[in-house]
């Protein structure tokens, strides 16, 4: 086989990974960012403690992502990010406050700080919006009309709920006592919306594009391809079922299986993710450009490939550490 | 709204976007390193006073970190919405550039952060300094990769152009070009003195509210120091760099100097308002014969005037003034530093009124750097890429409705966010001095 025909399909591939791992990362702290209005004030200092290690390391998964997007498919770069101007530049915008937030909700002066805890839960909940809008408008191939915008509004709605569920899943994990019961209680809530948006989504997008419905509809595909919504089904079943036993136990000061909840929403995100990328593969502007049409050069990509090998790895082990470090219940941040 | 010519408004808005984000990595950079000094210092002689001072930077690191992540994703996404052609003319340069930077550097410094800032009480001693160290190091590391992209844009070596696209031929002649050794040590210089005022003025603040523990000491002493000896490193390395300009980018060196027409002998210019229009400069303030001098080593050496790079040379009045505007602070900062040692070293502390000085000069490094970037950038003008890629050509087909209101939107976002951090970081000094406060650590990231 060619390097000009498989580098792109590692490529693309590489470039998933890096945009699923920002999906679960940086979408458990945009969670708890979301979720942070609804704590004590004290919860609110626990919530911050929970995610303050790991923030700036997810976000660099987006970097990496839309960075990937750009060196390796730079024709798409310029094509999806010029329609999602608008969106990207809102999303930034809640990026920009919930990452300054952080930092100035506990260092400006005691009067200012209120208004840095709204900025940081307004942050993350634009941030999080503006994703899942651009994510409909990029599986409608960014068609004009009501019905296509009506389908992208919901896909926010839906990644909105998603980072919810999956902030209230670490939050159970990560917290113990009052906070942890409030935030099983969120998640429940949350896993209502998540299970509509991602049924609605599931429906509305085969409908949208004939072509991915043929993908997924014809035989023997749609056998191969039945694991994908059944397991997801169960999962959304697992949680429905767990998240009240878990909050009678942990009631009676049982903390067992406090990681459930977070990592069965860690497995719905990747398997909607990989069905999503299922139905749009190999196209990378959808009805528009193939990988294989928008790929940057085989001189480059080889470049970039040989410095992944090496380095990714090596990211992937210190992240690990990074992680072990703060393992457990999170307690207070303290610079000493 | 599309009368808005959208080339003019991508580039205001790439330049506020690229100017906002340059401020705090030019301070993280070499403040990862000073850290990394406070720490060692502590760790060597146990003084709790290192400790203290290494307690209250970090929190203005952690601050500053955070503005520059964040700022930064914003060029991830511009880099092809504002400019397409770019990737598609160079892209097999800029491309694995960009992405050994954020491979090598930005997982590897954001990871570790996490264990720098709130790490102490979890992990050995030896493990949290050597934390700091990557962290250090891995914000120097992003700053070579983006200075190699910068510095092959300016001065392009090591590829051939094969069909409109460009192809390395040398990965080491791309890295290595002409002017990449010589900006990257001005940069990092410029980093170290941007940091070593920003110390400097906020242990000088905090001196002059009578709070002179023993952290504030160290701290005032190490950015004094530092500040006095890196301005004349840095001063020698711009002369280098300025020799550098002339022999490959001669229309941005005629711009800076003001030289219209080719001279034998041409005069330093102190002052001047160039003129595009009749092609001269009027009012013109100089001394006769320094330019040549300064850059061609002789008092009769020949500079190439603008006249010879008809329809290809820079603005020349923004490049100029910005020129000046860099040197103007480059001595301010060389006459401060040095008075301000010598005072420490006489007496151990300085007069009120140069410990003033000192706060009003905290800053001073970001008008420097800000004002040296101008210069290079615009004067690379009207070329993106030198002598292979016009600005105009890889512009964006976004209409400038959309640049336009996404650009108000930034720009009133910035000065808020830039006011806040000027305000917290004397917040927090002030607050350092207060006994009831100076235990509270901040809960932050």
């Amino acid at each position: 086989m060619n390097a000009e025909l498989w580098l792109p399909v590692i490529f693309a591939g590489l470039m998933a990974i890096s945009l699923l791992a920002y999906v679960i990362l940086d979408g458990y702290d945009l969670g708890v960012g979301v979720l942070l209005p609804l704590g004590s004030d004290s919860q609110r200092d626990t919530m911050i403690a929970s995610i303050g290690p790991f923030w700036d390391a997810n976000e660099t998964w987006l970097v990496l992502g839309v960075g990937l997007l750009l060196v390796a498919f730079p024709m798409a770069h310029g094509i999806i990010l010029g329609e999602l101007y608008l969106p990207v530049a809102l999303m930034l915008l809640g990026l920009i406050l919930r990452g300054v937030a952080f930092d100035f909700r506990v260092k400006a002066q005691a009067h200012h700080q209120p208004a840095w805890n709204a900025a940081f839960a307004a942050g993350s909940l634009l941030a999080a919006a503006s994703q899942g809008v651009m994510l409909g408008r990029y599986l409608t191939g960014f068609a004009p009309g009501a019905a296509a915008w009506g389908f992208a509004l919901l896909a926010g709605a839906g990644l909105t709920a998603a980072y919810v569920l999956l902030g209230a899943g670490w939050l159970i994990m990560k917290t113990e006592g009052e906070l942890q019961q409030r935030a099983t209680r969120w998640a429940q809530r949350a896993l209502l919306g998540t299970g509509v948006a991602v049924a609605a989504v599931s429906i509305a997008t085969p409908l949208a594009s004939r072509r991915i419905a043929a993908k997924w509809f014809t035989l023997p595909d749609v056998l191969l391809l039945l694991p994908l919504p059944l397991v997801t089904l169960a999962l959304f079943v697992l949680l429905a079922v767990s998240l009240p036993r878990l909050a009678a136990r942990q009631a009676a000061g049982n903390d067992s299986f406090c990681w459930l909840p977070f990592a069965a929403t860690v497995g719905i995100v990747l398997l909607s993710f990989w069905g999503l990328a299922y139905s749009v593969f190999p196209e990378i502007v959808i009805g528009r450009l193939t990988i294989w049409q928008a790929a940057s050069d085989a001189e480059a990509l080889w470049v970039i490939l040989a410095g992944a090998a090496v380095v990714l790895p090596t990211i992937i082990g210190y992240t690990v550490f990074a992680y072990r470090v703060f393992w457990g219940k999170a307690r207070e941040l303290s610079y000493s | 709204m599309d009368s808005f010519d959208p080339l003019t408004l991508a580039r205001i808005q790439f330049a506020a976007n690229i100017s906002f984000h340059i401020l705090f990595p030019t301070i993280s950079i070499a403040m990862g390193w000073v850290l990394l000094y406070f720490k060692t210092r502590f760790d060597r002689s146990g003084d709790q006073a290192w400790l203290d001072a290494y307690g209250f930077w970090v929190k203005i690191f952690a601050l500053t970190f955070a503005l520059g992540v964040v700022s930064g994703i914003t060029m991830s996404f511009q880099f092809g919405t504002n400019w397409p052609g770019y990737m598609q003319k160079v892209g097999n340069v800029a491309g694995p550039l960009l992405a050994y930077e954020v491979l090598t550097a930005f997982f590897l410094e954001a990871t570790f952060l996490g264990i720098m800032l709130f790490g102490r009480s979890r992990v050995s001693n030896r493990v949290h300094t050597l934390a700091t160290f990557l962290v250090a190091f891995g914000t120097t590391v992003s700053a070579f990769w983006i200075i190699a992209l910068n510095s092959w844009m300016q001065t392009p070596a090591g590829v051939s152009v094969v069909d409109g696209k460009v192809h390395v031929e040398s990965w080491l002649a791309v890295i290595f070009n002409p002017s990449m050794p010589y900006r990257l040590t001005h940069m990092l210089l410029a980093s170290g003195l941007t940091v070593a005022f920003l110390v400097a003025g906020v242990s000088a603040y905090r001196w002059l509210r009578g709070d002179r523990a023993g952290g504030v000491r160290h701290a005032l002493k190490t950015g004094v120091t530092l500040a006095a000896v890196l301005i004349p490193l840095q001063i020698l390395v711009g002369d280098a760099h300025g020799l550098n300009t002339f022999h490959h980018q001669p229309a941005k060196l005629a711009a800076i100097e003001g030289v219209w027409h080719t001279e034998r002998g041409a005069p330093l210019l102190l002052f001047a308002l160039p003129d595009e229009a009749t092609q001269s400069n009027r009012y013109a303030l100089g001394i006769p014969k320094l330019a040549s001098l300064i850059i061609t080593h002789q008092p009769d050496g020949e500079i190439r005037g603008l006249n010879e790079f008809a329809g290809a040379h820079p603005p020349v009045a923004k490049v100029f003034w910005s020129f000046r505007v860099m040197v103007a602070v480059g001595v301010a900062m060389l006459l401060a530093s040095w008075l301000a040692a010598w005072q420490l070293r006489r007496r151990g502390e300085p007069a009120p009124w140069l410990a003033r000085a000192l706060v009003a000069m905290t800053f001073s490094g970001w008008l420097a750097t800000l004002a040296g970037w101008y210069v290079t950038e615009i004067g690379r003008q009207p070329w993106l890429v030198t002598g292979i890629l016009r600005t105009a050509d890889a512009a964006s087909a976004v209409g400038g409705g959309m640049i336009l209101s996404t650009l108000l939107m930034y720009l009133a976002l910035y000065a808020v966010l830039l006011a806040s951090y000027v305000s917290v970081v004397f917040y927090l000094a002030k607050k350092a001095g207060q006994p009831a406060a100076a235990n509270l650590e901040g809960v932050s990231a």
